[in-house]
């Protein structure tokens, strides 16, 4: 169950947003949270106007085109340009991505 | 040769009144000149370009050429690029060099465009007045202490101050119209769907659009024509067919009716600003525009429907940036846990305003406050799609400022988040719903230019066209250089 009118009275603070950064995955400086939090409280404040607004009944807006989705035959269109993309990626070796250990 | 219009400078390439590689050189040599001070650049690709060039002279001499083959143009740095850095504004892309081209670079390079280089912008294109890019600010050509808008903002500053014929920009919420009012020149945002998104770095994909930035409509006309279309790449690409939008210019004009939202010219908006507004539908009514005053009740909630839906879009566009497969991976991140190491590597990679969009569209699709903040933002952005909707019931057209206030200065709006969104409020209604808008310069406000923004129906994009040639024609503000690059 979702409490929606809960939203609007929860204001931001420097420990909400540190658990907004661990969802996101961004890494902020305990110097740079002050002003962020002040920010983001400017932000959402300005946006909460919008709980003022009568939309009993209206249909949620999820794009501006009324048509279906097309769709395509299941079948492989792309080749296999591994070599070529990975020349993006900061390491590389034979042809896998090397990320931090993730298993014990 | 840089005072020229597209169309001018296509009948010179036929005519051999000046070869493609003329052209390609003259304005390098500009931006040599002049970018250092406007930083309108991120990347010039002289060569390429004079290969490109060669080649328009070929196809010129064949008889095998569009009206675009030879043009030197410029696009947004936000446009993949086969082997040429892709940065999108960003730390995040400082060493990323596209494997592939984008839709619109393909079309236009195949029609014989030569590109002269990749323009300045907002990070991510998350900013009204391009001072978030990892690059360092545009100056504004009419005003080097002013911006020249944003998201788009180095393409506006390359074609006013005659860097280039012509660019390309992409529009989220105003990042095409706004600069292009603030920078003197025209600019124009497609339909939704009109043109491929296909090779555009991501930003809120419902409302992303790519565009052209031209002096004149005529100009926009012709690079649109060569921009929209269907591509299968683009699962949101319309398969209507496209219009020969320049070759329509020249057909008959039929005076549309306009209508002005009354609440665009109230508070907030500069009341000089508003009197050009004016004068220009004077001037349309002179050519025989019926005008007249219409109500978009809900308008006025565009600014906080957009900054829900475009942020909680981007946060999950974002989370692409992983540091692994591509863009910017921190030095000091291998020690680290793999939570950490993307967290680090996003930290270290993205801006402080990107972060701020991310953290907000965590924000409003988190457990608890999805229904009230994101549904909600949906639900308003129906009901302003169908004010729109009753408003083109009565009127062809819809008109009004594309800007509260003229450029404003450097550093000015940086620390007010705030304050920076609400150059967007008359531009922003046009994404959320969807629809085709044109800014136009229309006269200016100490010394700094202006520009009226033109809202049309989907696909409206022939009427819309025509009755801004139709203002240019009888107006000469889109034919304006700021003097120091006459």
């Amino acid at each position: 169950m979702r409490h929606a009118s809960l939203a609007i009275r929860v204001s931001l603070n420097p420990e909400n947003i540190s658990k907004l950064c661990e969802l996101a995955r961004l890494e902020i400086a305990a110097s740079e949270l002050p002003d962020l939090t002040a920010k983001l409280t400017d932000i959402v404040a300005m946006v909460g106007e919008l709980q003022k607004v009568d939309t009993e009944g209206v249909t949620p807006m999820a794009h501006p085109l009324e048509r279906p989705q097309r769709l395509r035959e299941d079948v492989v269109t792309e080749e296999d340009r591994h070599e070529l993309y990975q020349r993006n990626a900061a390491r590389v070796e034979r042809g896998l991505y090397l990320v931090p250990k993730v298993i014990e | 040769m840089h005072r020229k219009t597209i169309a001018q400078l296509a009948a010179d390439l036929r005519a051999r009144r000046v070869s493609a590689v003329e052209l390609a050189r003259h304005f390098l040599e500009r931006i040599e000149r002049f970018d250092g001070a406007l930083n309108a650049f991120i990347t010039v690709t002289a060569e390429q370009a004079l290969r490109q060039a060669e080649a328009a002279d070929r196809r010129i001499a064949r008889g095998d050429h569009t009206a675009l083959t030879g043009i030197p143009l410029v696009h947004k740095d936000i446009f993949c690029t086969a082997g040429v850095k892709t940065s999108c504004g960003s730390r995040m892309l400082d060493n990323f060099v596209a494997p592939y081209d984008a839709t619109v670079v393909e079309r236009l390079e195949r029609a014989g465009g030569v590109m002269l280089g990749k323009t300045n912008m907002d990070e991510f294109a998350m900013g009204s007045s391009n001072e978030t890019s990892f690059y360092g600010p545009v100056r504004n050509p009419w005003h080097h202490d002013c911006v020249p808008g944003g998201s788009s903002g180095g393409s506006a500053a390359a074609v006013a101050a005659g860097l280039a014929c012509g660019a390309t920009g992409t529009d989220t919420g105003g990042s095409i119209r706004q600069p292009a009012a603030l920078s003197g020149i025209t600019g124009l945002k497609p339909t939704y769907g009109r043109v491929s998104r296909y090779g555009m770095v991501a930003f809120a994909s419902s409302l992303d659009q790519a565009g052209p930035l031209t002096r004149t409509a005529e100009d926009a006309a012709l690079l649109l024509e060569h921009m929209a279309g269907f591509d299968e790449r683009d699962s949101t690409s319309l398969d209507d067919p496209v219009p020969p939008y320049s070759r329509l210019l020249a057909e008959e004009w039929r005076p549309p009716s306009i209508g002005v939202p009354t609440s665009f010219f109230e508070e907030g908006l500069d009341p000089r600003l508003g009197e050009a507004v004016h004068a220009a539908l004077r001037e349309l009514e002179k050519e025989g525009a019926t005008i007249k005053p219409i109500e978009l009740p809900h308008v006025h909630l565009s600014v906080p429907a957009y900054y829900v839906v475009a942020p909680a879009e981007a946060s999950s566009n974002l989370s692409r940036f992983d540091g692994i497969r591509f863009g910017y991976r921190s030095e000091k991140a291998d020690n680290l846990d793999l939570r950490s190491f993307y967290m680090r590597n996003r930290g270290e990679g993205f801006g402080a305003e990107v972060k701020r969009r991310i953290l907000t569209g965590t924000y409003v699709l988190s457990a608890g406050y999805y229904d009230a903040y994101y549904l909600k933002a949906q639900k308003v952005r129906q009901l302003i799609r169908q004010d729109f909707e009753r408003a083109f019931a009565e009127v062809d057209l819809v008109a009004g400022p594309t800007t509260p206030t003229p450029a404003f200065r450097l550093g000015q709006k940086t620390n007010d988040p705030i304050q920076m969104y609400l150059n967007d409020i008359y531009t922003i209604g046009a994404n959320l719903a969807g629809l085709p808008a044109v800014s136009l310069p229309c006269g200016f406000v100490d010394g700094l230019p202006v520009g009226l923004q033109l809202i049309a129906p989907a696909l409206g994009e022939v009427e819309l066209l025509k009755t801004a040639h139709r203002y240019q024609q009888a107006t000469d503000w889109h034919t304006r250089m700021p003097e120091a690059y006459l």
